[in-house]
């Protein structure tokens, strides 16, 4: 492992980064959307472990903060599935473009 | 007793919040703590003069307070400024009241509001001794103010007669005008001496007299300003309209107000802040002739009035106007001399005529007459109050009245010849019109025969008050007796300075001329009314313009309403549209406009679409990491 170098992982995390943001910003079904989240929250978690193994791998302050991002990550998750099914039981759409109530 | 003194004003207002909250439905309650703490004021004065005579008469002037409100570099304060002249004030005041309040247990027995009306009298009251007792122009002006207000709520007090509802609109407005300038007066000195003091103020204009850093004629504008607060409360030309007008409430209270409260305050005030008015002469000359005019003015009108009260107003415009004017060329002692004699001939009038209003239920002097038939009491004391406005020796008037036009004589003021010779004519005026007011209402045969049958005499917590100023109409002036000059000696600005007679005789032949003009006027009047040789008919008849530009007052309620209806009016139409237009809907309503189309602007940003939102987050990300980056 100690052979594939640093900057593969902050590659692979910044595609993930990347296409999780596409998800988030271009993506009309609010399930995608959530999932472009997961997929940002996943790619700051690759460049924790992966900063936390090439810096110092004794320190255990980058893996503790992954469990906490997943951890935070499934709750954010059950609160927003919650709040897509109570949208579609409105709207009876996933659609985040009809969800514009706020519109000034 | 000094120290107490402060106690004077405070009991009082103490009578007032106990009426109001705990005694309303009590008559008896009421009428008997207002009158048990005027009681006790008066007592206190007596001690306060009693101690006062104790000290030095080089140095009679006591003064202690508290801070009330401490603005930097500005401090109120609320003190108690005891001398001579205070002093004087007290005991009129508390001495004045009383009676009334007295007198007003049988003049206002029948009343529904009776102990309102001990609750009012009370704060009246207490409001003029707190102006009497100030040592400060902040306070003097509160006391001034309270005055101000308590004479609206006595003068409307019948308030459902719209005659009274009026007429105490007319006073609280007229004052109003007055007081603009007292108080701006006020203002000034507090922002040129930073002090209200009276006695810090005195200092520093001497010294900035003398060593020139203050100009008097700047002295003398702050005493003008100061002065048309007088010329309100004291009725002085030309803000003199509303004092016969404020016959519109009960009788006592006009006695309260013209003889001792309201209309004795701005005399007061004119020798308390004698120091600024007799720093220049202008403001003087000013003082003067605002008070000799009125004397004459105010006196003409009474001669062809016909409500006994219309009268006795226009008679105490008149003999304010010889106050002022005495102050105005610098009779300090006979224009305080007047001002006390006068309380006690003035209240005993108005109260001999509530006395008479009391018995017929009519003001109107020609439905009176014969009176001297049922109400020998009335009768007896309202001649001895006549002679003693007319000037008769030896009674009060003479004295005081004798005094100021001496004073006149011989001041050095602008044309004082010509004033000197007003205040002559004034006084065979006076001796005429109040002679004519007598004679009409109490000699003669009856003219209403239905009210005549019915009238009777008061009672005699009415006809009390009325002994007992009889009694003190005829000698209170004997207070400066000549060779004695007790009051002279008391009262006095500057220097003592005492006039020449010693013995009374020597004072009847010096004064012979005001004597003379008094016999003259009280002659003329019997000719007219008494023996009625002469037709006061066919006077009005051959001078009927003249007549009835006296009996219209000069038609100045006239004219006022017509700068009212006309230029005030105009002027207000023009600042309405002002209002309306420019203020309200260019400025008030423009603001909400801009606000308004700035909020629509804005909330084109707020689309609703949340990832617009996600995306101006991440681009603002974007921005601020290669701000940071490069």
């Amino acid at each position: 492992m100690n052979n594939i170098p640093l900057v593969h992982f902050l590659y692979l995390a910044a595609i993930l980064f990347g296409v999780g943001m596409f998800g988030v910003l271009a993506r009309k079904n609010a399930i995608s959307v959530l999932m472009g989240i997961e997929l940002m929250l996943n790619a700051v978690n690759i460049n924790f472990l992966a900063f936390a193994r090439y810096w110092n791998w004794n320190s255990l302050t980058g893996p503790v903060f992954v469990v906490f991002v997943i951890t935070i990550a499934a709750a954010e998750a059950a609160v927003a599935l919650a709040i897509i099914i109570s949208i579609y039981r409105h709207l009876h759409t996933a659609n985040v473009d009809d969800a514009h109530f706020l519109r000034g | 007793m000094i120290q107490y003194s402060w106690l004077i004003p405070a009991m009082p207002a103490l009578a007032y919040v106990l009426i109001t909250i705990f005694t309303k439905r009590s008559r008896v309650l009421s009428a008997s703590i207002s009158v048990l703490t005027m009681t006790a004021c008066f007592g206190l004065s007596v001690g306060v003069l009693l101690d006062l005579l104790k000290l030095d008469p080089a140095n009679r002037l006591v003064t202690f307070g508290a801070t009330w409100l401490q603005i930097s570099p500005w401090q109120a304060n609320v003190g108690v400024l005891i001398d001579p002249l205070s002093v004087n004030m007290l005991l009129i005041v508390t001495f004045i009241s009383l009676l009334v309040q007295i007198y007003s247990l049988g003049y206002m027995h029948d009343d529904e509001r009776f102990s309102t009306y001990y609750s009012y009298l009370s704060l009246f009251t207490s409001s003029m001794l707190l102006l009497v007792v100030s040592n400060n122009y902040l306070q003097i002006f509160v006391g001034w103010e309270l005055v101000g207000l308590c004479s609206y709520l006595l003068i409307g007090f019948w308030y459902f007669k719209p005659e009274a509802a009026n007429a105490a609109k007319k006073a609280f407005v007229v004052n109003r005008i007055g007081d603009m300038g007292f108080l701006m007066g006020v203002v000034t000195i507090g922002m040129v001496f930073q002090t209200f003091d009276f006695a810090q103020v005195k200092v520093l204009v001497a010294q900035g007299l003398a060593n020139h850093t203050l100009a008097s004629g700047y002295v003398a504008g702050i005493a003008i300003l100061l002065f048309c607060g007088a010329v309100g409360k004291s009725a002085q030309f030309p803000l003199h309209v509303w004092l016969p007008d404020a016959m519109e409430g009960p009788t006592p209270v006009s006695a309260l107000i013209h003889a001792a409260t309201m209309v004795a305050a701005g005399v007061y005030m004119v020798a308390r802040t004698y120091n600024l008015f007799s720093a220049d002469p202008m403001s003087m000359t000013i003082v003067a002739w605002v008070g000799g005019f009125t004397a004459i003015f105010a006196a003409s009108i009474a001669l062809a009035q016909d409500d006994i009260k219309r009268i006795l107003a226009y008679s105490t415009l008149s003999q304010l106007g010889y106050m002022i004017m005495s102050l105005g060329v610098g009779g300090y002692t006979s224009g305080m001399f007047h001002l006390t004699t006068h309380a006690c001939f003035k209240a005993l009038l108005f109260l001999g005529s509530g006395s008479v209003i009391h018995s017929l239920h009519e003001q109107n002097i020609w439905k009176m007459g014969g009176l001297w038939k049922k109400m020998k009491i009335t009768t007896w004391t309202f001649a001895i109050g006549t002679l003693a406005i007319a000037g008769i020796p030896p009674l009060a008037g003479f004295f005081s009245k004798d005094a100021i036009l001496e004073a006149v004589r011989d001041s050095t003021i602008w044309h004082h010849e010509i004033l000197y010779y007003a205040a002559v004519f004034t006084a065979f005026l006076t001796a005429f019109y109040m002679f004519r007011l007598f004679f009409v209402v109490f000699t003669g045969e009856a003219r209403d025969k239905h009210s005549f049958d019915h009238a009777h005499e008061s009672p005699i917590s009415m006809t009390g008050p009325l002994m007992l100023l009889a009694f003190l109409s005829v000698v209170v002036g004997w207070l400066n007796w000549p060779g004695v000059d007790a009051y002279s000696k008391f009262v006095y600005y500057g220097d003592l300075h005492l006039d020449g007679a010693t013995s009374f005789i020597q004072l009847l032949t010096q004064s012979w001329l005001s004597i003379v003009v008094a016999t003259a006027g009280i002659t003329l009047s019997a000719f007219f009314y008494y023996w009625k040789i002469f037709s006061s008919e066919k006077v009005a008849t051959t001078f009927k313009p003249l007549y009835l530009l006296l009996k219209n007052k000069y038609y100045f309620d006239e004219f006022y309403g017509w700068i009212v209806d006309n230029i005030l009016f105009a002027l207000s139409t023009v600042l309405k549209w002002f209002d309306d237009e420019v203020v309200d809907d260019g400025m008030v309503d423009g603001t909400g406009w801009v606000a308004r189309k700035m909020g629509g602007l804005l909330s084109l940003t707020q689309t609703g679409y949340v990832q617009n939102y996600a995306l101006v987050v991440f681009g603002a990300v974007a921005v601020i990491f290669l701000l940071v980056s490069f």
